[in-house]
């Protein structure tokens, strides 16, 4: 059989595509496990001794513990306010004929290519004014200027796809309206808002110029800007084993994510999403 | 703007009601409906990007700095000429656009390579699948921390990999480029690979059969039908990219803090505004990065003709 010579070729090719992604994890990992004596003085991949030590220290630490609850919460609430506002938009622009179709789509996509960094003086300087600086509604305010546009082209690409004839079917089968949106319409475009609203947290969560920018204390500070400030358990210890252990921790949820709805977010990345 | 050919162009592939819009109540409130619920999604997009940029153009024109606001006077162009005058600027655009050319070239040629295997291969298509999300999933902040630490001199193990002895790769402009580039390759890889995924499904299956029967290699199947074929989703994979790379801070921001020469124009704009408090020029700075993502965009689709309703999965 051929099929299995033409297979020797992929598969090697999946082995190195698995060592690729997983080898700087497998690395943070690691050194997430080397004691704080250790990991200023070895220079080897695993550690001598295993400890959790980094652990308890990114644990015991506020500003970690509290960049977590903000960073949850805000990304959790910007994708929501996305979603629910993408879903009414993208229903819109797959099943009703208005002049404001095409121009909320190309909008969309002007804004994702928009970058983010640009709207960081101004914002610096009206939220300070208005009291915003260093709030949540600080950070979930401008990061509607991704979520949004990401919500809206993943979820008009899968509503484009939904057999919408079948609530009329419904309808003519004897269920009333109610009935054919809850029992038909619902099943079919839930996976599609469930997928953006991964990809939207995701984006909302690897957040970055905004979280530094616009927050200066525990009050709002997300994970990734509070990873940048951290320092050991005092202050001569290195950073680098808690830094490591606190980005263990916010990887796991990605990784946990990522395996229970893989075929969800690849269908949502190459159907409809256009930023990465 | 065209919304009169808007109108006509939608008005032609209505699918019920009569074909000229706005006469009947029914296609009336089909519209007064579509935009109650578009609407506050348009209304929010454009007021949180529209209204901070009319603002930084504003505040672009005054020197102004946060911790001298009594001082704040109009200046013109002024901010402009000395941020243009500046060699700064030009070393942080340049440096921008080395660490855009270098990586999204990597990431293509990477990024085409996995796109082949994710599609060919069929025992183990779950986990490969899986495992390339991960790089997208993950903070860019931690990739750059495990590759800043994987090259650091004291707490890496590149160094004793390959025998390099105790070289500081953060200490000089292009070692610590090169670390910065590998985190970015490495984290948004699988997005550009996705996307050409995507592409190669679309090529048919025939024109590679009949090539195959024509005694074509493999090396010659690939550029005379493969890439042809999915020439469309290179591009907006390109273009999308790009426009991601230009706006690199993550990486160097955690690497270097932009010294080495290694800043780039979104670090500079952060560090005028927040680090410097100089709003004025910070506010310049952003605008002149706003502008080149519209030139680049612009030489993209017309230059390059990158059909974006491929994008917009508009049959």
């Amino acid at each position: 059989m051929t099929d299995r010579r033409t297979q020797i070729g992929p598969i090697i090719g999946a082995a190195f595509v698995v060592l690729y992604t997983i080898f700087p994890v497998l690395w943070i990992v690691s050194l997430s496990f080397k004691s704080a004596a250790e990991i200023p003085t070895s220079q080897k991949f695993l550690p001598k001794a295993w400890t959790w030590e980094n652990y308890e220290t990114a644990f015991s630490t506020n500003l970690f513990t509290s960049a977590l609850r903000n960073s949850l919460g805000i990304s959790l609430i910007a994708t929501l306010i996305s979603v629910i506002l993408a879903t009414l938009a993208a229903y819109a622009i797959a099943r009703l004929e208005f002049p404001g179709k095409r121009i909320v789509l190309a909008a969309a996509l002007a804004i994702a290519m928009f970058p983010v960094v640009s709207l960081v003086p101004p914002l610096f300087d009206i939220w300070r004014t208005i009291g915003l600086y260093d709030t949540w509604p600080g950070l979930i305010i401008p990061y509607m200027s991704f979520t949004l546009p990401l919500s809206i082209w993943v979820l008009s690409a899968f509503f484009r796809e939904i057999p919408w004839e079948m609530e009329e079917a419904a309808q003519v089968d004897g269920a009333t309206a109610w009935q054919a949106f809850r029992k038909v319409i619902v099943p079919l475009a839930a996976p599609g808002v469930f997928t953006a609203a991964i990809l939207t947290f995701f984006f909302a969560w690897n957040d970055f110029v905004f979280g530094i920018s616009l927050t200066s204390t525990e009050a709002a500070r997300p994970v990734p800007a509070a990873l940048a400030f951290f320092t050991g358990a005092s202050q001569f210890q290195q950073p680098a084993g808690a830094i490591s252990a606190a980005s263990v921790i916010v990887t796991v949820p990605i990784i946990i994510i990522v395996l229970l709805f893989q075929r969800r977010i690849v269908a949502g990345l190459t159907s409809g999403a256009v930023k990465g | 703007m065209t919304t009169t050919a808007e109108r006509e162009a939608t008005g032609g592939t209505r699918h019920k009601g009569p074909a000229r819009p706005g006469l009947t109540d029914r296609a009336r409130s089909e519209r007064r409906l579509g935009w109650m619920l578009a609407g506050p999604a348009l209304a929010v997009m454009v007021a949180v990007t529209a209204y901070p940029i009319a603002n930084a153009l504003w505040l672009s024109l005054y020197s102004y700095r946060l911790t001298n606001p009594d001082d704040r006077r109009f200046i013109g162009l002024s901010n402009y000429l000395t941020v243009l005058t500046d060699s700064l600027w030009w070393q942080d655009f340049f440096t921008t656009l080395i660490i855009t050319v270098v990586t999204v070239s990597v990431e293509l040629v990477i990024g085409f390579a996995f796109a082949m295997v994710m599609h060919r291969i069929i025992w183990g298509r779950r986990t490969v699948r899986t495992s390339i999300l991960i790089p997208y999933g993950i903070i860019t902040v931690v990739s750059a921390f495990a590759w800043r630490y994987a090259f650091a001199s004291d707490s890496g193990f590149v160094n004793t990999w390959f025998n390099l002895g105790d070289f500081a790769w953060f200490d000089h402009r292009w070692s610590a480029l090169f670390v910065i580039c590998m985190s970015e390759i490495w984290k948004t890889t699988p997005f550009i690979s996705l996307l050409l995924l995507a592409g190669l499904a679309q090529v048919p299956e025939e024109l590679q059969e009949a090539a195959k029967v024509d005694g074509a290699t493999w090396w010659q199947r690939l550029w005379r039908v493969t890439i042809p074929n999915m020439k469309a989703a290179i591009m907006v994979a390109l273009l999308f990219r790009t426009l991601d790379a230009w706006r690199v801070f993550d990486n160097v921001f955690v690497m270097t803090g932009g010294a080495q020469g290694t800043e780039t124009l979104s670090f500079l704009t952060y560090r005028q505004t927040v680090t410097r408090t100089a709003l004025g020029i910070g506010s310049a700075v952003s605008v002149l990065l706003f502008l080149s993502v519209v030139a680049i965009a612009v030489i993209f689709i017309r230059g390059f003709r990158v059909d974006l309703s491929q994008v917009r999965g508009d049959k």
